[in-house]
């Protein structure tokens, strides 16, 4: 069998009540029920114009549902008072440092918010005719001119829902290519750091996933990538940054294997906030790249979307761009919705519509405020931070990957917990009694243990200095053998650590009365 | 009981194998949370793809140590995956699969290899 | 910057802590030929009151849809959202925290998707929901692909009620990995093709109730056909409101119902981002794609909840996932579920008999035009007309006074052949002089 232990304890030890613990329903944070368990089924909280209950259902005899949906009605104020009462259980970027390696946890501009919330951008619709709505189609293009001259491709599909959107788009944009010259290829390369949705998405696409070696220093293995490519592959996918925290050096050299192979080069730009303004993906010969606006750009996560994975495409590879895109007409901007004439080779539709929409807006907000020289400077601070972390860090904690600098986030393994007791599991569950929220832990997959540190540039260096103070604090601890500090832990948070051995093996996914 | 270096053990009974993981594996993956069995008539080949074990954080494919036809899917751990952990190699057994060749079981481990194996992990 | 918080000073001093001299000692390992030695060529760093000119000008040239008479549907509704929604969705500790994978500092999301699970679950009539999709479309064709895989068929019949856009995006996803979407023409009704269509390759029926002509029917006995077969059921719904009236997909035999979410909380935003809604059987649930919540208890016995049966997702299994999603639309679910706490199912119920009053009045007056046809008999609060004229030409002409009419078909599906087809939606924003406003130009236009 394959064996994918990746030792995390997933069941929580039960343990006794002690006056530390169990602040949930003192204080300031009170227990709050399930919507179902204080709504009434007969209230509503909103008030409507006219009367319903006069309404003329003679058309849809038989079509009527008996009774309304089992579902309770809050009135306002309990409405508010749920939802801000649950809120207070997460922790949030705004609290303090959200250091999540790969995820991009930075400060997110309010402003964006306003300007998503124009009525001009907010209330429109997808479909009302496109002279009324020259302005969101202006955002678009002036988006698209944006990624564009930001990676040095000449092209870009913007409907992409999501990062994992927006590599299936590119995917399917290198299947097209090679079924246009009656080239059927069978297999996707990744290495075995890749995010999940890499050989995932490979396999959706209808692709055999193979892996990529990887070397002693963290990097793409060339002489295994060398050995396989060959005719059959189609495409390669590497993430630029790594999901190491490091620039794969040999890039050009990667490239050049693969175009000589006659496969693509994919990369998975979620860690382009790492070289945004200052490294541009087309000098790196890359084919396409998604780019997630809720990181680079960010647009709020929103506690797990949405995001926007658009794709930029090379030239090779545009004219199988998704529709629909935005050109310049005589009377101002057109949307391509039909393929044909120059959309005739268009790979098909993503989904329903557009795109994120509210998502352009933010991320054009973003980008504007920056400009080309803020930009850069992004690039820089992200990438000053996390190596000042690394710097300050890694008398104590184990690197795997040596001295050399890294990018945007920091990577650390677990070799240096050797025989204290202390996982990495206990170490990240620790470090949320002292404020923060746990790093990226066990990825990348192919580090043992692996802790993975993204302060993002908009961590002053004060919080920077707090941040690894404590960290430093409870590695002191962790090998001082204090281990009660991290068996348990967290100790102040709203809940201690959860069973999900028990909830995956019950699995309740929906409340019964 | 013979093993392979994949973590199977299997108990020949005439030309029946009762297959399941080791406890080592067992030890390995943590709890259990969810196994998913071929359905009896089945034919499964050596070293081929033949149930999945889960725990909350992994989901790892069993290989079929020895080629033939699933007879039997062990319901018990389908209803309580603890078993696996319980007893993985008596109760928390698997599949049984009658097999072609039973020659083929000499090219397993026994336990005294599968020990000295495990050693070298 | 404003929005960069080190000094010039702190960057010396954490430079010194590193050991190197400046910052391009920390990007040795990028080629030098691609180091790219100043800013790109675009503009330079903007205050915040330029910027809010720029986007500004940009949002006034668009017409709002509240702006004025306003008809269109066709998977995008427009109605009212209650303000206490938008407020809640910009608290820092939803709006800026990530997905919930610490679940003991994550309780607020976690319990807010199990809650929008079971009201999903409930709406839909199914018992298991997950913790949404992209979008109603996307969903769909991820439905399509879980079908393929439970029932280990190839072949997907698609109704021609299905909307157009739905289609395509299911073929997108679907005929790469083999798996055949036969879209059938598109017809106000075509249960008798949808039931002659399903053979014993078939994998999934996809039925849109109501759909995209706005047409309501009753699939019960496509479910008994699909089931006969060895197929799947698969009930799309792209206006969410309707829940509060019609019978739902589960009580009427389907399998998988996925849904356009956007309805409920989300406003209309040009066509993103959505919430797509997903609820199955329960026996189908490993086969499910995107997240799930469910409860548990932290280690005092106390409740909680978690993301579980993971092992479905792509973090773990990688090519064999169900589905390559990770990131969903949680935001967009956290608007859905406010919106239906406020309405409740007895708030929604009235909210959808409304909807349909003001649809039928819509409907009176348009019918009353000499050369307007009414093609839907049974409809929710959309239906589709047959002009005497291109509707596009109709609709664009309209547009130059005011009105936004609706959605000609031909822009949904311009091979179908029914360029003359016009889909009207009211809704409880759409009040009786916005219904005079566009019966009155309408009638002009086409008497013109």
């Amino acid at each position: 069998m394959t064996m994918q232990s990746i030792g995390r304890p997933t069941r929580a030890e039960i343990q006794p009540e002690d006056g530390a613990q169990g602040r949930v329903g003192r204080g300031l944070l009170q227990d709050e029920p399930l919507i179902f368990e204080r709504g009434r089924f007969d209230l509503t909280g909103v008030d409507f114009d006219g009367t319903a209950e006069d309404a003329d259902l003679s058309d849809l005899e038989g079509l009527v549902r008996a009774a309304p949906p089992a579902l309770p009605g809050l009135s306002e104020p309990e409405t508010l008072r749920h939802y801000v009462r649950l809120s207070q259980r997460n922790h949030a970027i705004d609290l303090a440092l959200y250091p999540l390696g790969s995820c991009t946890m930075k400060h997110n501009p309010r402003l964006n918010e306003k300007m998503a919330r124009l009525p001009g951008f907010a209330d429109l619709h997808p479909l009302q005719p496109v002279s009324t709505v020259q302005g969101a189609l202006a955002v678009m293009d002036t988006l698209a001119h944006w990624l564009k001259t930001l990676t040095g491709m000449p092209a870009v599909a913007l409907s992409p829902k999501a990062g994992a959107h927006g590599e299936l788009c590119g995917i399917l944009a290198i299947r097209a290519a090679h079924e246009a010259r009656g080239d059927a290829r069978t297999t996707i390369l990744t290495p075995t750091s890749a995010h999940g949705t890499n050989p995932a998405t490979a396999a959706v696409a209808g692709y055999q996933v193979q892996e990529i070696a990887q070397t002693a220093d963290g990097r793409v293995d060339l002489s295994d990538l060398a050995a396989k490519l060959g005719p059959h592959v189609a495409a390669i996918m590497v993430t630029n940054p790594n999901t190491c925290g490091l620039f794969e050096r040999d890039i050009l050299e990667i490239a050049r294997l693969t175009h000589e192979a006659g496969a693509y080069f994919y990369a998975d730009g979620a860690n382009f906030n790492a070289i945004v303004g200052r490294v541009r993906p087309a000098d790196l010969g890359i084919d396409a790249m998604h780019i997630n606006l809720h990181k680079t750009f960010s647009t709020p996560h929103g506690g797990g979307g949405p995001g926007a994975g658009p794709v930029v495409l090379s030239a090779d590879l545009a004219r199988f761009a998704p529709l629909p895109w935005v050109t310049h007409g005589p009377a101002g901007f057109e949307l391509i919705e039909r393929a044909e004439g120059d959309a005739a080779a268009a790979l098909g539709r993503l989904c329903a519509f557009q795109g994120q929409m509210g998502m352009y807006v933010r991320a054009l907000t973003y980008m504007l405020s920056h400009g080309a020289d803020g930009l850069r400077q992004v690039a820089e601070d992200a990438v000053l931070n996390a190596n000042y972390v690394k710097a300050r860090l890694s008398g104590v904690m184990s690197a795997p990957f040596g001295d050399g600098p890294c990018m945007h986030e920091a990577l650390f393994d677990e070799t240096w917990l050797e025989g204290t007791g202390v996982t990495t599991l206990d170490f990240a569950k620790a470090m949320i009694d002292e404020g923060f929220h746990p790093m990226t832990m066990y990825f990348p997959l192919v580090v043992k243990g692996a802790m993975l540190i993204e302060p993002t540039e908009t961590e002053p260096k004060r919080e920077l200095d707090r941040f690894c103070d404590a960290l430093l604090d409870l590695a002191a601890a962790a090998k001082a053998g204090d281990v009660d500090r991290f068996k348990g832990a967290p100790f102040a948070a709203p809940l201690s650590r959860l069973d999900e051995t028990a909830a995956a093996r019950k699995p309740r996914l929906r409340w019964t009365p | 009981m013979r093993f392979t270096k994949d973590h199977e053990w299997v108990e020949l009974d005439g030309d029946t194998a009762t297959v399941g993981i080791t406890a080592y594996a067992a030890e390995q993956l943590g709890d259990v949370v969810f196994v998913e069995l071929p359905t009896p008539g089945a034919k499964v080949q050596a070293g081929g793809e033949m149930a999945v074990v889960e725990s909350v954080k992994a989901a790892s494919d069993v290989y079929a140590p020895l080629s033939g036809e699933v007879t039997a899917a062990n319901a018990e751990v389908s209803e309580n995956p603890q078993t696996v952990n319980d007893a993985p190699e008596a109760s928390g057994w698997l599949v049984k699969i009658k097999i072609a060749d039973p020659a083929q079981i000499d090219q397993l481990m026994d336990r005294a290899a599968y020990e000295a194996f495990l050693g070298t992990l | 910057m404003r929005y960069l918080p080190l000094s010039d000073t702190d960057r010396s001093e954490m430079l010194a802590t590193i050991g190197v001299d400046s910052v391009e000692d920390l990007f040795v390992d990028v080629p030098a030929t691609a180091r790219l030695p100043g800013p790109v060529d675009l503009p330079r760093q903007a205050s915040e009151a330029a910027v809010e000119r720029t986007l500004g000008a940009w949002a006034s040239r668009n017409r709002a849809a509240g702006a004025g008479p306003f008809f269109l549907g066709a998977g995008a509704y427009r109605h009212h959202i209650p303000a206490s929604v938008d407020h809640l969705i910009q608290r820092s500790e939803f709006l800026t925290s990530y997905t919930p994978y610490q679940p003991e500092i994550a309780q607020g999301t976690l319990q807010v998707l199990f809650e929008f699970q079971t009201q999903v679950s409930e709406l839909t009539g199914l018992p298991v929901a997950n913790a949404s999709m992209w979008d109603g479309s996307t969903a769909c064709a991820e439905a399509v692909m879980m079908a393929a895989r439970v029932t280990r068929r190839r072949k997907a019949v698609l109704s021609g009620g299905l909307h157009p856009h739905y289609a395509a995006s299911a073929y997108t996803l679907a005929h790469t990995s083999g798996v055949e979407t036969r879209k059938l023409a598109a017809a106000v009704d075509d249960e008798a093709a949808v039931i002659a269509a399903i053979d014993s390759d078939t994998a999934c029926v996809v039925v849109q109730s109501p759909n995209i002509f706005g047409a309501v029917t009753d699939v019960s006995e496509i479910a008994r056909a699909a089931h006969a077969a060895g197929a799947l059921l698969i009930v799309v719904t792209t206006e969410a409101v309707s829940f509060g009236l019609l019978r739902s997909p589960g009580e009427m035999g389907a399998d998988i119902a996925v849904a356009e979410g956007q309805s409920i909380g989300n406003g209309l935003t040009f066509g993103g981002p959505y919430v797509g809604l997903f609820a199955c059987r329960n026996e189908l649930v490993r086969q499910m794609p995107g997240r799930l919540c469910g409860e548990t208890v932290d280690a005092h016995g106390r409740r909680g909840f978690v993301l579980t049966l993971s092992t479905r997702e792509q973090h773990i299994r990688r090519d064999k996932a169900t589905s390559n999603i990770c990131t969903n639309s949680g935001l967009c679910a956290l608007a859905f579920s406010i919106h239906m706490t406020l309405l409740g199912g007895a708030g929604l119920a009235r909210l959808a008999r409304i909807n349909h009053a003001r649809a039928r009045s819509a409907r009176d007056a348009l019918a009353a035009i000499p050369g307007v046809e009414v093609l839907t008999p049974k409809f929710f609060n959309e239906f589709a007309i047959r002009l005497p004229k291109p509707a596009e030409v109709v609709v664009e002409a309209l547009a130059k006074r005011d009105v936004l009419a609706g959605v000609p078909f031909s822009r949904l599906d311009p091979g179908a052949g029914l360029d003359d087809v016009l889909l009207v939606c009211a809704t409880e924003t759409t009040l009786p002089e916005d219904i005079e406003a566009l019966a009155g130009a309408l009638a002009e236009e086409i008497a013109r």
